[in-house]
């Protein structure tokens, strides 16, 4: 019976091929758009795993997490680095990052930091950050900058490349730091999170490059405003990275930073400290929860997603009519072809499951097709998608929920065929063997 | 055992007030031929249709190969109509998308006793017939359907009557669709490959010209004499 359902359609493969373009347009589009939420929430999720507490000037939540963790867009104005020892004793702090940011680099977002960061950092369910080359930010000169994989593998970027960075976070900018360049002293290895987006530079180096800006008339030569290299300071940087512990100290103490990534003795005790933070006077903070903030901001594209759902079912509900459509238009073309398989010994209800087993075979091969539509669409987009938004799909494995939605699918398949089948079963008992058109 | 015996048949549509067919007697002896003539719209397709099952008959009215037609539900029916007879249409007799050879070969795939009957390599029956019935070029067997001349169609349709030797064969003005020519080719084969196959046939038409090839005529008219 599919053999002869099989030959059927091939009869009709033009027609048939467009109906099963059209389910596998919809497969693809449903499962690409689940993909695509789990690939942002995984990405997200995974950049901002391992940080208790994001501290930063006033704001709103959302817009912290997005301009600390994901460089985009940017906080208030600085905290001062009193506020930053402050938060950095207190009993409940096991450690605190401080993070500058504001500039770029060819679009990438610059981070100002210590060697604390790529401690204490970590990204997709507690892995540390680890060099593909070179050497983390310690125990380089102030000039040192650190890549992650991506700007590394765009602009081909490896250890000792000297790179001038932007004022501002566009990709285009006039507004180049060009007087005071870094080198590149280490290449992050892949995370696929955020941080393959990012430049890291020194508290030090990103000082540097705004004192310059502020005094547009110094020297270019003056050796106070140039990064130097002198072993003496070298050492010193080392040694300060080996004594991490309790007592903290910073190689750099800028004057103010835009963020502090916060990691707790006892993590418990986040709704206290945040209280806190939030109470304190001198300066206005929020302190921010990255999984409250992550939720804020699923509530905010919640709407949106619903709507690319509700769109490509609507999709899927499109390619099932456009299937009903051809099944039902080439009935009565084909009523000859039924009389003469009642002729030959075919039941109405053998014909009846010919025209279900045709609809079974244009649903699963339009299912098959868009899932290779979708692996396509998965491998050329993915390069993309990382780059600009930093999330990646990946070919992963069938979830339970896919296999449940092709399942789905496959049945309303089946289900609409009744609607074509049903009309031939009559058809077929009131024709007889005569039908003379 | 007779190919087929009918005896006491009424059988109007239904609305109808007046019967269609009122046969008191007729009756086929193993691999007899039989031609009825008569006008056209006379009730000889509906007599074909009760004989084969579609329609509804009373019990005990048609017997083909001793097996009471009336007495048959609907999917008894379809299997008791391709394990015992071959149809021949009109025109349009073949799947227009399987080849002239997958036509021949439809009632095998139906019926276990046509598959039984054909023969230890039911292909090679197929071809067999179709090379009798002067279709031996192999690029006209796997030819698709639709692409057969009308002649060669019929011919086509002819084997897959006759395949798996049913005991009776009911063909339906098969020849009104070929020329003077081709015609008398075509019942002359016809009649050939039924005697060669022991079945009974059972030709209805309007050309009496035709009449010679068979063993016995009979005037439907004269025949349904009771009917409107």
């Amino acid at each position: 019976m599919l053999v002869f359902s099989l030959r059927s359609l091939w009869n009709r493969r033009f027609v048939a091929g467009l109906t099963v373009l059209a389910i596998s347009l919809s497969v693809a589009l449903i499962l690409g758009v689940e993909r695509l939420r789990d690939g942002a929430r995984d990405s997200f999720a995974n950049s901002a795993s391992g940080i208790d507490l994001i501290v930063a000037p006033r704001g709103n939540s959302v817009q912290i997490l997005m301009a600390t963790v994901f460089g985009v867009g940017g906080t208030g104005t600085g905290m001062t680095w009193d506020s930053f020892e402050w938060l950095e004793d207190r009993p409940e702090v096991a450690w605190a990052v401080p993070i500058q940011m504001g500039d770029n680099h060819r679009g990438y977002p610059v981070i100002g930091t210590d060697a604390s960061y790529f401690e204490h950092f970590r990204h997709s369910g507690g892995q540390l950050l680890s060099l593909a080359a070179g050497t983390i930010l310690t125990g380089d000169g102030a000039d040192a900058a650190v890549v992650g994989a991506e700007v590394a593998v765009r602009f081909d970027y490896a250890p000792g490349a000297v790179i001038v960075n932007a004022h501002g976070s566009g990709e285009v900018s006039f507004d180049l730091h060009d007087d005071a360049p870094f080198t590149i002293s280490g290449v992050l290895a892949p995370t696929g999170t955020a941080v393959d987006r990012m430049v890291f530079v020194t508290l030090e180096g990103f000082d540097a490059l705004h004192a310059e800006e502020d005094a547009p008339a110094a020297d270019p030569l003056d050796p106070a405003a140039m990064p130097t290299d002198d072993h003496e300071d070298h050492d010193d940087h080392e040694d300060h990275g080996e004594h991490e512990g309790t007592e903290v100290k910073h190689s750099h103490e800028p004057d103010r930073i835009n963020a502090v990534y916060v990691g707790l003795v006892d993590r418990t005790n986040v709704l206290g400290l945040q209280r806190a933070i939030n109470e304190r006077s001198s300066d206005a903070f929020s302190a921010v929860l990255p999984a409250v903030a992550l939720a804020e901001l699923w509530g905010i594209t919640g709407t949106a997603e619903r709507a690319m759902r509700l769109m490509a079912w609507a999709v899927a509900l499109a390619g099932m009519i456009g299937m009903v459509v051809m099944l039902s238009a080439t009935l009565d073309t084909r009523r000859r072809e039924f009389a003469i398989l009642r002729s030959v010994g075919a039941t109405p209800t053998r014909i009846f499951a010919l025209i279900v087993a045709e609809a079974a075979i244009l649903t699963a091969a339009g299912l098959i097709i868009g899932l290779v539509l979708l692996t396509v669409a998965t491998f050329v987009t993915d390069p993309i998608l990382s780059a600009r938004f930093g999330l990646r799909l990946g070919l992963n494995v069938f979830g339970a929920r896919e296999l449940a939605t092709l399942f789905v699918i496959f049945w309303a398949g089946l289900l609409a065929s009744l609607i074509p089948a049903v009309r031939v079963y009559r058809m077929t008992l009131a024709d007889g063997l005569s039908v003379r058109l | 055992m007779r190919a087929l015996h009918v005896e006491n048949l009424t059988f109007n549509w239904p609305g109808s007030e007046n019967a269609t067919l009122r046969i008191p007697n007729l009756s086929l002896a193993q691999g007899e031929r039989n031609f009825l003539f008569g006008p056209s719209g006379c009730g000889k397709s509906t007599l074909l249709s009760a004989i084969a099952g579609v329609v509804d008959v009373s019990p005990g009215a048609i017997l083909v190969a001793n097996n009471d037609v009336g007495a048959l539900n609907g999917g008894a029916r379809d299997r008791f109509r391709v394990d015992h007879i071959g149809m021949i249409f009109q025109v349009f007799n073949l799947i227009p998308w399987l080849s002239a050879l997958e036509n021949v070969l439809l009632p095998c795939t139906f019926s276990k006793r046509r598959l039984a009957r054909a023969g230890e390599d039911p292909a090679g029956t197929a071809r067999h017939l179709l090379d009798e019935l002067g279709l031996s070029d192999p690029s006209l067997v796997s030819k698709p359907a639709n692409e057969l001349s009308v002649g060669q169609q019929q011919r086509v349709a002819a084997a897959r009557a006759l395949i798996g030797k049913p005991d009776l064969i009911l063909a339906d003005e098969p020849t009104s669709a070929l020329d003077e020519a081709a015609k008398a080719v075509f019942v002359d084969l016809l009649a050939r490959e039924c005697a060669e196959a022991g079945s009974a046939l059972l030709f209805v038409s309007h050309d009496r010209s035709l009449e010679h090839h068979f063993d016995r005529s009979v005037d439907f008219v004269a025949l349904n004499g009771g009917a409107a």
